[in-house]
């Protein structure tokens, strides 16, 4: 995983609270958990039917029975519970997930996400993540700023919509923005870059915060 | 009391060209891995089958893909396995894409005699074509419908002779909803029991949604 997936993981672990139920999505998001501080323990669901996912067991540990949603055999944590489909996914639409980590191909200024469908090229399905967009309380998203350069952070998607109206907060390699109904604040850019350079990989115009930080995730 | 437990021979009996059939499993966790293969062996045709995902390529249901058995797809996601995506694109498999949330409620809706759910999900998406919208509150919601199957086939880790079943750890996911909402039910044990001699408590889908037991032949 290259170091702006890991700066992305890190920052993103410092928005999780005690206590919260967190639902990780494959790829970058799973990273988060590696980087929580450690007096923070949250609760990952896996929408296959898990409450309390732990990390990959040791070879010797593996269960044939016990996959998280990308497939991966997991472990459990002390308290950890399963339960069928149905009952996830009304943990999930029934604002019980605290915090929703997904990836995005766009987001827009109004917090519309594009995360499941390239037409003629990527078509997956949804999968889980229109009821995890819709229900979860909070939704992260981590993604790289740019795809090889060109702004994924929009004015308006160009691709699907995934769900309407649902970003609560972007964290790239370069940013913290919050969505608000005044548009996108840009509330952290990275030690390494200037508010011009991120404006300038964001098609949406930023809101500069009164009180903008710098996060540097490396130390 | 009827004898459920058959064997596989006699179940492919049942299984036959045309049909609409429920397959458990999550990534093929769970899936019925024995009754799959039969299908295959049988070259049982033109199926409609609703499920999570077609697994990844030599595993679980992507082998009906794989054998161009099936003719139509209702299921949440086809991104693990490439094959599922390429007969979609040729146009000789018909994929329809359901939330996964959905998909569950929507059989749930079937088994347990409601005539739809009210869901957020997919409110303002692709998800919502062709359906019906309605407003609760300030909430938009889309009308999903009930989804039945002829057939359901699943997998229990143990089994009593009544079909009782307890499912371990993520083997879970799809079945006990499958369970409910099909006109044959069949479910493949990796252990079978006693009746009775499942506590229970652990008793996750009641035997009285199950017709028929076989053996699974699988250790996967």
């Amino acid at each position: 995983m290259s170091n702006e997936k890991i700066t992305i993981a890190k920052r993103i672990a410092k928005e999780l609270k005690d206590g919260d139920v967190v639902n990780l999505g494959i790829g970058l998001p799973t990273l988060v958990a590696n980087y929580l501080p450690d007096d923070v323990d949250i609760v990952i669901h896996s929408e296959n039917g898990i409450l309390g996912v732990d990390a990959a067991p040791d070879k010797s540990l593996v269960d044939k029975d016990l996959v998280n949603a990308g497939g991966s055999h997991v472990s459990t944590k002390h308290g950890a519970c399963f339960f069928d489909s149905s009952i996830s996914f009304g943990i999930i639409r029934g604002g019980h997930v605290d915090v929703a980590v997904l990836g995005a191909l766009q987001v827009d200024k109004n917090g519309n996400l594009a995360s499941h469908k390239v037409p003629g090229k990527m078509i997956p399905g949804m999968g889980g993540a229109m009821d995890l967009a819709t229900g979860a309380k909070r939704i992260i998203i981590a993604t790289l700023h740019t795809n090889n350069g060109s702004p994924k952070i929009l004015n308006e998607l160009t691709l699907p919509v995934t769900a309407i109206n649902v970003v609560k907060t972007i964290v790239t390699e370069k940013a913290v923005i919050e969505v608000t109904p005044e548009g996108l604040l840009l509330k952290e850019i990275a030690a390494d870059t200037t508010v011009e350079e991120v404006q300038s990989l964001t098609e949406a115009p930023l809101i500069v915060s009164p009180d903008l930080k710098s996060f540097d995730v490396a130390a | 009391m009827k004898n459920k437990i058959v064997t596989l021979d006699e179940v492919m009996e049942k299984i036959t060209d045309g049909a609409t059939i429920m397959v458990g499993g999550f990534l093929s966790v769970g899936s019925p891995l024995s009754i799959i293969d039969a299908i295959v062996e049988k070259g049982v045709k033109d199926l409609t089958i609703i499920s999570n995902d077609t697994s990844i390529p030599g595993v679980g249901n992507s082998k009906l893909i794989a054998a161009k058995l099936v003719k139509k797809v209702i299921t949440s996601h086809i991104g693990t396995n490439p094959e599922t995506g390429k007969q979609m694109m040729e146009g000789s498999l018909d994929v329809q894409l359901v939330p996964q949330g959905s998909l569950a409620e929507m059989i749930r809706a079937a088994g347990a005699g409601l005539g739809g759910v009210l869901t957020p999900t997919g409110v303002g998406t692709e998800a919502a074509e062709g359906k019906q919208t309605i407003v609760i509150g300030n909430r938009k919601y889309l009308i999903e419908l009930p989804l039945r199957a002829d057939i359901a086939i699943l997998r229990g880790t143990i089994v009593d002779t009544f079909g009782n079943i307890f499912y371990n750890k993520t083997t879970q996911n799809f079945n006990p909803v499958m369970a409910t909402a099909a006109d044959l039910v069949i479910v493949e044990a990796e252990k079978i029991v006693k009746e009775g001699d499942i506590d229970p408590n652990k008793v996750k889908t009641p035997g009285i949604f199950v017709d028929y037991i076989i053996r699974s032949n699988s250790n996967e």
